[in-house]
């Protein structure tokens, strides 16, 4: 793309809070609908607006400011514009812009952040009225050209027609005209019960590049006259590099420097990786461990329990009626405690960055989720202007939230700052992936309900023990020191709110924050608060010999759009009738991200640790399907992360560090342990919800209930194999 | 210094015997379709052929590949035709990421060669690739359609 575009007028104007907030960046977003300066693309075919370029052979670039990690958002958001747009779809193409162009132009494409499953709900208003305001400009160009109202003309298929005298032309053709048009002062959407292209279960724009190799991810950018650098971290979060011996491995093959980056962490700097992490692990290296290194799972286990004692401080996420007084009157009261681990992202690249510094340059190439938080790392650790800066985003290798944040950039850029001129590759090693990562939180939860004499719920008490991740990463959007996300899947309305009505509730968030570096990790907190809630419904409703759907069914008269996912599952596993010889299930709904979604699993268990799972039901109401093909994948694929985490999971801290280290002590699922997935989309409308995330949750509920009804035996601790328990 | 003959071109390459050949192939040939996930012969997304067979590279010395025919996803196209594996791929929209798919396929194409219709259990013992983003129902059905093609 042109790197020297003219910044445009603007017709609307957007101003919203920055999602690079935090990262170095203040800025308001300003959306351009076109206008009469045409900006051209590098190979000079004209702007329509910032989402759109034609190509005089009619072929549509549409511009995609999102991240593409596997879900498949840059599809959709194409299919979004392209169905506004009304051109051929088999003539489009996609493209990246760059944050530093989208700075330059006053934040054109809006935000890059791709997480908290939001790549598609909350860019889809204005990318579809990117395509639409094209449309007219297009329309009008043909129009003007023909001197005919433009009411009289329409277009499809990238064919505009004037339907009085039958007249045709393409896109291609009046693009350049269209590109000097003001832009309409306002344009009407589709109802997406009009939808063609957007709705529809479209192939994947990326995949045929994937599967010949030919798709470059950060791991696979090569410049002239580059070399390539490994890195080692202090193995203690929060310790220091003290010192190393960098004259043991100058003379070993293809080493060209070592670098100490940031405090804490040094680099050997190579022709090839494979050198310079050679050279690495040769390195004499002495740490600063600092008083971390006194830290284990033991003792932070011991603390988080000493955080669900009702005395110690904690912030209310979700109140009604009086919990603590009716537990204490109850006819019956049940408890339990459960937990969750810390858990790595392990994203199959590994983390990477290519930098190059020059004194008045500084360019990374990098697969990120946040664009403009690569590129504000970018301006702040090589300390140049924004002017002078540039990120190049790569197709990412995995992300999983792990890639909205910028560690590995700012490495990278100040291993490139300490040797000018030459283009470094920083990849990290999976061993060092594996121990640096920004860990799923470890929490515990001790859930108490209580019953009257006629076997009614009326109290319910969660109270969540553990670690904060906006506390460490966005400190800004704690309210009053709380952290409103802990409390996701649990809030009393709003994008994560409880389906359940209980006559007295509370939801309380003790915050303890362990040294350890906690992040998004997909699904986030719904991945343990709906093991908590799923698996406590599921015990309180046996406590009094009720079916668990029942039981459930009964609390959520008032949320129909929870009720409407919990009834699809139940009634697609045929919950009404008796399972198959030696198969059980179980059954959870929750909501987060905006979407409402339910899972019922089937499973076998041999031996009492053995579990087959054989199918898994999962509905989701995401509001709007834009792909339901894709989100069919993203729904099969969630339960493959989630049910890795379950059983194989868990990461775990000895020394002030992560004991695990790759894949033979970090298991992931195999082909031969996916359970049938079944998925039913059941968008209602009315309101965009995500889809990569939110069905995470319910598939560990559902399988871990299951277990319960076919051994009697509850099972509160992730991972399963730490009680011996996995995949048959 | 060793010959390597790789998608039937031999190339010499300026590399220590002990070198792993997935880094040969990534750094000194330049193919980089072939991924690196995790060194250790764990998650497969290294997977070539060596002498038709599938390979974790990660695990594979230069000196022990050396002479030997090794075929990597660049070169598993013949005369400009996608292999029947990929083209499932694309017809079931199988990537999501795609990074581990490149060992995915390979360690497929293989597994057909030597069983052209692989029962269910024939795959769960074949095919041990990690895949973060669980794509394996689509891997699954797209080998049968291949098998089947």
């Amino acid at each position: 793309m042109n790197q020297h575009i003219m910044p445009k007028l603007n017709r609307r104007t957007f101003v919203i809070g920055t999602a690079a907030a935090g990262a170095g960046l203040a800025l308001g977003l300003d959306i351009p609908f076109g206008g009469p300066t045409v900006v051209r693309a590098a190979d000079g075919s004209p702007e329509v607006n910032a989402w759109v370029v034609i190509r005089p052979d009619d072929t549509v670039v549409i511009r995609i400011a999102r991240s593409e990690m596997g879900q498949g958002t840059l599809t959709g958001l194409a299919q979004l514009v392209a169905e506004e747009l009304e051109c051929d779809w088999s003539k489009v193409t996609t493209e990246f812009p760059t944050p530093g162009q989208s700075v330059a132009r006053k934040r054109a494409w809006g935000d890059f952040s791709t997480g908290g499953s939001r790549g598609i709900r909350t860019s889809q208003e204005y990318v579809r009225k990117g395509g639409a305001t094209a449309r007219v400009m297009l329309i009008q160009a043909a129009a003007n050209d023909w001197k005919v109202p433009a009411s009289e003309c329409t277009a499809a298929n990238s064919v505009i027609t004037h339907t009085p005298s039958g007249k045709t032309t393409t896109y291609g053709k009046v693009v350049e005209a269209a590109a000097k048009l003001e832009p309409p002062a306002d344009v009407k959407l589709k109802d997406p019960k009009d939808w063609k292209i957007a709705g529809k279960g479209l192939k994947r724009l990326d995949t045929p590049d994937k599967t010949t190799g030919k798709t470059i991810y950060g791991i696979d950018i090569k410049l002239p006259g580059m070399l390539n650098a490994a890195i080692k971290d202090c193995p203690v979060f929060g310790g220091k590099l003290k010192s190393y011996d960098e004259a043991k491995v100058a003379g070993m093959k293809g080493v060209k420097k070592v670098v100490r980056v940031n405090d804490h962490a040094v680099a050997v700097v190579a022709d090839t990786w494979w050198h310079a992490k050679t050279a690495l692990e040769a390195l004499p290296i002495v740490w600063d461990e600092g008083d971390n290194a006194k830290v284990s799972s033991e003792t932070i286990a011991k603390w988080l329990a000493e955080g669900l004692d009702n005395a110690q401080p904690a912030f209310i996420g979700n109140q009604n009626g009086d919990a603590k007084a009716a537990i204490a009157s109850a006819a019956r009261k049940v408890e339990a405690v459960y937990n969750y681990p810390y858990q790595n992202h392990a994203t199959m690249e590994p983390l990477n960055a290519t930098a190059l510094y020059t004194a008045d340059k500084c360019e990374v190439w990098c697969g990120t989720q946040n664009g403009e938080a690569a590129f504000a790392a970018t301006l702040e650790v090589s300390g140049l202007p924004a002017d002078k800066c540039e990120v190049h985003k790569q197709m990412l290798g995995g992300g999983f939230g792990r890639r909205g944040q910028t560690d590995y950039v700012r490495q990278a850029v100040s291993i490139a700052k300490q040797m000018p001129g030459t283009p470094i590759k920083l990849l990290w090693s999976r061993e060092e992936d594996m121990q640096h990562g920004m860990y799923h939180p470890i929490t515990q939860c001790k859930l108490t309900g209580a019953f009257d004499a006629d076997n009614n719920l009326t109290a319910l008490h969660l109270r969540l023990s553990g670690q904060s991740i906006l506390f460490s990463l966005r400190p800004e959007a704690l309210v009053n020191g709380m952290d409103p996300a802990a409390f996701q899947g649990l809030g009393a309305s709003g994008e994560a709110a409880i389906g359940y009505s209980v006559p007295n509730l509370l939801v309380e968030h003790a915050m303890r924050n362990p040294h350890v570096p906690p992040g998004f990790w997909r699904g986030v907190n719904v991945n343990h608060n709906a093991i908590y809630l799923e698996c406590f419904m599921d015990e309180l409703a046996h406590s009094v010999g009720q079916d668990a759907l029942e039981f459930r069914r009964k609390l959520m008269s008032t949320h129909p759009k929870h009720l409407a996912v919990l009834n699809a599952v139940a009634e697609k596993i045929g919950w009404d009738k008796p399972a198959p010889q030696g198969v059980y299930r179980g059954i959870a709904q929750h909501m987060g991200y905006g979407s409402y979604v339910a899972g019922a699993a089937e499973i076998s268990v041999t031996d009492g640790t053995k579990i087959k799972v054989h199918r898994i039901i999962a509905a989701t109401d995401p509001g709007y399907a834009v792909n339901p093909a894709q989100i069919e994948r993203q729904i099969a694929g969630s339960f493959v992360y989630g049910l890795s985490g379950l059983f194989y999971g868990g990461c775990t801290v000895k020394d002030g560090r992560i004991e695990q280290s790759n894949f033979d002590n970090y298991n992931s699922m195999r082909i031969n342990e996916m359970p049938k997935v079944e998925s039913i989309v059941m968008p209602s409308g009315g309101f965009w919800g995500g889809v990569g995330e939110p069905t995470i949750c319910v598939a560990g509920p559902a399988v871990l209930n299951a277990y319960f009804a076919a051994t009697g035996k509850r099972i509160r601790s992730v991972p399963l194999r730490n009680q011996n328990i996995t995949f048959a | 210094m060793a010959n390597l003959t790789i998608n039937g071109k031999t190339i010499s390459v300026d590399v220590e015997d002990d070198t792993p050949l997935l880094w040969a192939i990534r750094e000194n040939v330049g193919l980089t379709g072939t991924k690196y996930g995790c060194g250790i012969a764990q998650c497969g997304a290294c997977t070539v052929h060596i002498d038709g067979v599938a390979m974790r590279s990660c695990g594979v010395l230069v000196s022990e590949a050396a002479g030997k025919q090794i075929t990597t996803i660049e070169g598993l196209a013949a005369n400009g035709v996608l292999h029947k594996v990929q083209q499932a791929w694309i017809a079931n929209d199988v990537p999501q990421c795609g990074y581990c798919q490149s060992g995915m396929i390979m360690a497929v194409a293989a597994l057909l060669k030597e069983k052209p219709k692989p029962t269910d259990a024939d795959i769960d013992e074949a095919i041990s690739n990690i895949c973060r983003c669980g794509t394996f129902q689509q891997v699954r059905e797209s080998i049968h359609a291949a098998a089947n093609a």
